[in-house]
């Protein structure tokens, strides 16, 4: 049997074509014989694939021809995410809109470039400075400078007499920190003085003019109260806040100030009086024209609140000071003239008597 | 006619060798996977040879009887694009590495990877078809494929003998064999 013919059996019993005594003789040649076995499931596996891969052609023809139905076009049209108007008009046009760029620089640098804006810009510049420099010249010539300028101090307080032969008191922390006092009076006057004495617990400080051009001032107007002032009294102060005399006036708010720990301070009253850091070391007199107290106008952390330094301290300060620091006597006045006098009169006698106190340090 | 068919539908309608829910199916889909490859630097023509490809793993499992409805059949149809369109971008070296998604989609490596085999084999079955030349190859085409009767085929090319015709097919064959199994 040739090769083809085998390949016909083969066929025919693969096809089911074969039946009866042919059927079963090949089935017992294809149980017995190996060989045979596997050279039929050879071919049908091989022929299989054949026919499969036909298949696979004639699907794909299916496919194909259902897929010229699809209008791709519009489809991919619908479906395709358009990037934003602005994305798509860089990608299409982004090689003119560079040159269109370019060339409006370009045009902007020449036309600033020929109307001489960029060259000519510094010159005007140092026209103007020269300008300025013969203005300031010529207003020098007509302001000539003041050789000498009176120094108004680093610093301004208030103080008064308690002496007709140059003691002041003011307040400490007015004098602290100072290389030298002058103290001023009502008419403009200078005169140099020396701190003599201080109580920084109390605030108080104690000077003496030791300006040879000081003559005494007459009999004092006021006298010191020993005993403390009641509240609702009413008072005023005379004081150098600004750089003429200012009269404050109020009345005692409390007994008592307060320390910056909230403590009740008894060495002070509390006032309500509007006053300034100029104020400060002023005195503070009632009614009648007592001196009932020393303004202290330090910042405080109550609102409002003013302390002034209470008079029967004061009377304790004098009493302190060392006899060696005391070149004159001092004698405290207890005669009061003020007391019937009205506020206006008052002030007459009291502003010779009060005096701005300018610390200089450097 | 071109409603999208429901899911059972189609298993039957493949089962049944139903051209027009072959047709319905095809119709219905194309968009969903055109939409995925176009804006994920396909074109349309990547698109249709994906989607294709997609189809026929689907339509043999369903001729294999081994199809299991256990997602949505258009889950199914996407998540084998997506996966034949990744590794057709990783082949092209035009993977970023990210892919903008519109459905669902499931894994699938299974069914493309033995798809894959499948198609070796094919493309050495064509490669062998060409080689073997006329008229072999029509011989065997209208035996094997087309399955006609030797005697269709002897009139045809006008053998006078049907010992002849067949003597020729087995050579035919033969060569067939050789160059399918020569090619790696």
């Amino acid at each position: 049997m040739s090769e083809s013919q085998w390949l016909e059996v083969v066929e025919r019993y693969l096809n089911g074509e074969m039946s009866g005594d042919e059927l079963a003789r090949f089935e017992l040649l294809r149980a017995e014989n190996a060989e045979v076995n596997n050279r039929v499931l050879e071919h049908r596996h091989f022929t299989g694939l054949i026919k499969q891969y036909g298949e696979r052609l004639d699907l794909e023809k299916r496919l194909d021809d259902l897929h010229k139905e699809i209008d791709i076009h519009a489809l991919k049209e619908e479906l395709t995410i358009h990037p934003i108007w602005i994305v798509k008009l860089w990608r299409n046009h982004h090689s003119k809109i560079s040159v269109a760029a370019s060339i409006a620089i370009f045009a902007v640098l020449f036309t600033l470039f020929v109307t001489g804006y960029l060259t000519n810009r510094e010159s005007k510049y140092e026209f103007l400075g020269l300008k300025i420099k013969q203005l300031e010249s010529k207003v020098n010539r007509l302001n000539p400078h003041p050789v000498n300028t009176s120094n108004p101090g680093n610093y301004q307080g208030t103080g008064f007499a308690i002496s007709s032969n140059g003691y002041i008191v003011t307040g400490y922390h007015v004098i602290r920190n100072a290389d030298s006092v002058y103290v001023q009076n009502a008419e403009g006057k200078s005169f140099r003085a020396k701190i003599i004495y201080t109580e920084p617990q109390t605030d108080i400080a104690i000077l003496e003019i030791t300006d040879t051009s000081f003559v005494n001032l007459s009999p004092l107007p006021y006298d010191i109260k020993k005993t403390d002032g009641d509240i609702g009294e009413n008072l005023f102060t005379l004081g150098y806040p600004r750089d003429v005399m200012v009269l404050g006036a109020g009345y005692l708010t409390a007994s008592t100030g307060i320390n910056s720990d909230n403590t009740s301070d008894s060495t002070t009253y509390q006032v309500s009086i509007p006053v300034n850091h100029g104020n400060s070391g002023g005195p503070l007199f009632d009614n009648k024209g007592n001196l009932i107290g020393i303004i202290n106008a330090r910042e405080t952390h109550v609102e409002g609140a003013h302390f002034a330094v209470k008079s029967s301290f004061l009377l304790k300060a004098i009493q302190d000071i060392p006899s060696d620091s005391l070149k004159k006597t001092l004698n405290i006045n207890s005669k009061n003239v003020l007391a019937g006098l009205n506020r206006v009169d008052q002030i007459k006698k009291l502003q010779n008597y009060v005096f701005m106190v300018k610390v200089y340090n450097q | 006619m071109s409603s999208i068919p429901t899911d059972n539908e189609v298993i039957l309608g493949i089962l049944n060798n139903s051209e027009s829910v072959l047709k319905r199916l095809y119709l219905a889909y194309f968009p969903m996977v055109l939409q995925l490859i176009i804006n994920n630097n396909g074109n349309e023509d990547e698109a249709k040879d994906i989607y294709q490809e997609a189809i026929i793993i689907l339509y043999n499992k369903i001729k294999a009887g081994d199809f299991e409805l256990s997602s949505k059949l258009k889950t199914y149809i996407y998540s084998v694009c997506r996966r034949l369109w990744l590794k057709r971008l990783n082949q092209m070296n035009r993977y970023g590495g990210d892919i903008r998604d519109f459905q669902e989609y499931l894994t699938v490596d299974d069914e493309t990877e033995k798809n894959n085999d499948r198609d070796i084999q094919f493309n050495k079955m064509g490669n062998a078809l060409q080689l073997l030349g006329e008229p072999c190859k029509t011989i065997i085409e209208d035996f094997y494929i087309h399955n006609k009767s030797m005697q269709d085929i002897c009139e045809s090319f006008g053998y006078t003998n049907a010992d002849n015709a067949k003597t020729q097919k087995y050579k035919c064959l033969q060569r067939l064999k050789k160059l399918f199994f020569q090619q790696k």
